[in-house]
């Protein structure tokens, strides 16, 4: 067993530990914390795999963007763990047996596909930011350019959806 | 510094495949088990997450990068889906004063 897969079933491992304590954790906040862990163990993957654009972007979108907006929503919402929803103890059972079974079959339906050998020892240096850029303003400009229609409609929907209704109380 | 793939000394395909699998699942449980809005938001994207994992994975293995211009596709979609849940959520807590998912069945008429 070489070094490199060493690191990479350690990082997998860890991965799956810090994923598993955001549903399992009672306290919201601490969940969005092992999120943003989950968010960094899933770079650092990227970056074992040579895709490190891919990596950088995560950390900034997810870890930066997404997660801090999770965590004002929660902040502002003042959500403890007095007033956490608790789950009845037949609904926790039927939701792990179905989770479980789902995993399950995945898993076992994956363990034995045949997927195609490598075919040539390229150069790999696809997930580099000149190649990426290359591919995304020649082959992919035109959902480039639809996505930026995307962002102002789901910006228009968060403005307008937040605002405060006026009270009609004459 | 280029590394060289890891797929070509010795990891293989499938341990990616399991471990996207696995954290699929887990996102899975996380939205059946919970039942606070804003923590199923968050299984939502660990579920994304997962996809994009695997898809990297794939593009790394067969060296080509259209799979990596759609994982930030993905991220582009999830921002911009976070964004609105979340706005949602804030909209139907001034209603309930509550995230728990349980109490928002106003619709079921």
């Amino acid at each position: 067993m070489s070094n490199l897969e060493i690191i990479t079933f350690a990082l997998g491992g860890l991965t799956i530990g810090s994923a598993l304590m955001v549903i399992l954790s009672q306290h919201p906040v601490r969940s969005v914390m092992y999120l943003i862990l989950t968010f960094f163990m899933i770079s650092a993957n990227y970056i074992l795999m040579n895709a490190q654009f891919i990596a950088i972007v995560n950390i900034i979108v997810y870890a930066g963007a997404i997660m801090v907006l999770l965590l004002f929503v929660l902040m502002l919402l003042n959500l403890s763990k007095d007033n956490e929803p608790k789950s009845t103890l037949s609904m926790k059972l039927a939701a792990i047996l179905a989770g479980g079974s789902l995993m399950t079959v995945l898993v076992a339906a994956v363990k034995d596909a045949v997927v195609a050998p490598i075919t040539e020892v390229s150069a790999n240096q696809q997930g580099l930011v000149e190649s990426l850029g290359q591919l995304l303003f020649t082959k992919y400009v035109l959902p480039f350019e639809i996505s930026s229609i995307l962002f102002i409609s789901a910006m228009v929907g968060a403005v307008l959806l937040a605002k405060r209704e006026k009270q009609i109380i004459d | 510094m280029i590394l060289a793939s890891i797929f070509e000394s010795g990891v293989s395909i499938q341990f990616y495949m399991i471990l996207a699998s696995i954290l699929f699942g887990i996102g899975v449980l996380g939205v059946m088990l919970r039942r606070n809005a804003i923590i199923l938001l968050m299984c939502i994207e660990l579920m994304l997450n997962a996809v994009n994992l695997l898809l990297v994975a794939f593009s790394t293995y067969f060296g080509t990068g259209d799979a990596q211009v759609f994982v930030f596709f993905i991220m582009v979609v999830a921002a911009a889906e976070a964004t609105v849940g979340l706005s949602i959520i804030v909209l139907l807590f001034r209603n309930n004063r509550s995230v728990d998912i349980g109490l928002f069945n106003k619709l079921k008429g």
